[in-house]
């Protein structure tokens, strides 16, 4: 528990050092929103400048989208803490369903 | 500790979101759903990307001629925006200052709706203007699903951070209401995590063709 670590019997030490840690947290992800906007921004002018083929765009930025959404989930919703364990579980197995299921919609269905 | 304990700024724990049984309870069975609004979406996604373009005759718009890169880069830096201002709420709720939390949570929804109005003002623009509408087409039924779908989560979110807000006006935070304000602030990040594939897979491969 991160709460037992953070006792050190001195209330007073303990706020000091809780505040720095969390400023510090918050630090962080200013630091990941502001390279979410950069990634965003690099997607929407690679397809507004035309002039790349739709075979480097498309993986391109669903790379960029990939990572924008690990900063997402590891920063702003916090997985990257400790007790996460079971979160990352459930997240990660819904996404193995449902990219099996974008898999299978995109390669067997057509008209 | 319990959820009736009255703490102060010296006693807030350090994570309140999971200090209770019931708060504990909260976040495991938020973080299971949200899991299984992975697959909701996925297949949503799945079903978009088989049905993309996929009209009856050549009067319907396709995608390409559709869809409109700066409403959509708009819409992004609102919800983008967004969450991070309720990445200050949650800041604020952790130094237990519930004043400053309410007031991120505030421009938070502000920034929502903003969303949510661009995104039925471009609903309204796509059915009046290229008679794109759910029943056109096997395409439009699944842009209005998947699309709709993610817009419908942005209204439920606006709708349940306002009532907890009303709620918890006169209460101050408590180890009760702080895990609620976690685990609003985690869906809003979640729908803002469904939109980023969204404006990729849907806006931005839509215009490359």
């Amino acid at each position: 528990m991160a709460n037992s670590q953070l006792n050190s019997g001195n209330p007073r030490v303990d706020i000091e050092y809780r505040r720095k840690k969390s400023a510090e947290e918050m630090r962080h992800q200013v630091v990941s929103f502001a390279l979410m906007i950069f990634l965003t921004l690099i997607a929407f002018a690679a397809v507004a400048i035309k002039g790349f083929s739709a075979w480097f765009i498309v993986p391109f930025i669903l790379l960029l989208a990939v990572v924008q959404v690990i900063f997402q989930l590891y920063y702003f919703m916090h997985m990257s803490h400790k007790g996460h364990e079971a979160p990352s579980m459930f997240l990660y197995s819904g996404l193995l369903v449902g990219l099996v299921t974008v898999l299978a919609f995109s390669t067997i269905i057509w008209w | 500790m319990h959820a009736e304990d009255k703490l102060t700024y010296e006693t807030w724990p350090a994570e309140p979101e999971k200090s209770t049984l019931e708060a504990k309870n909260k976040f495991l069975g938020f973080w299971f759903f949200l899991g299984g609004e992975t697959v909701l979406f996925a297949s949503l996604f799945a079903t978009y990307l088989a049905l993309k373009d996929k009209v009856p005759d050549s009067t319907h718009t396709l995608a390409k001629d559709l869809y409109d890169l700066p409403l959509t880069f708009v819409a992004t830096m609102l919800l983008l925006t967004s969450s991070l201002t309720s990445v200050y709420a949650m800041y604020h709720m952790k130094n237990f200052n519930a004043k400053k939390m309410n007031l991120w949570l505030v421009l938070t929804l502000l920034l929502g709706l903003a969303f949510l109005g661009l995104e039925i003002y471009e609903f309204n623009h796509y059915v009046h203007e290229y008679h794109h509408t759910f029943r056109s087409s096997a395409f439009g039924s699944a842009f209005y699903t998947l699309v709709g779908f993610h817009g419908a989560h942005v209204a439920f979110g606006l709708l349940w951070i306002t009532t907890l807000i009303i709620r918890n006006t006169k209460r101050g935070l408590d180890l009760y209401n702080a895990p609620k304000f976690y685990v609003a602030s985690l869906y809003w990040h979640f729908i803002d995590v469904v939109w980023v594939f969204i404006f990729t897979v849907v806006y931005l491969m839509g215009m490359v063709g």
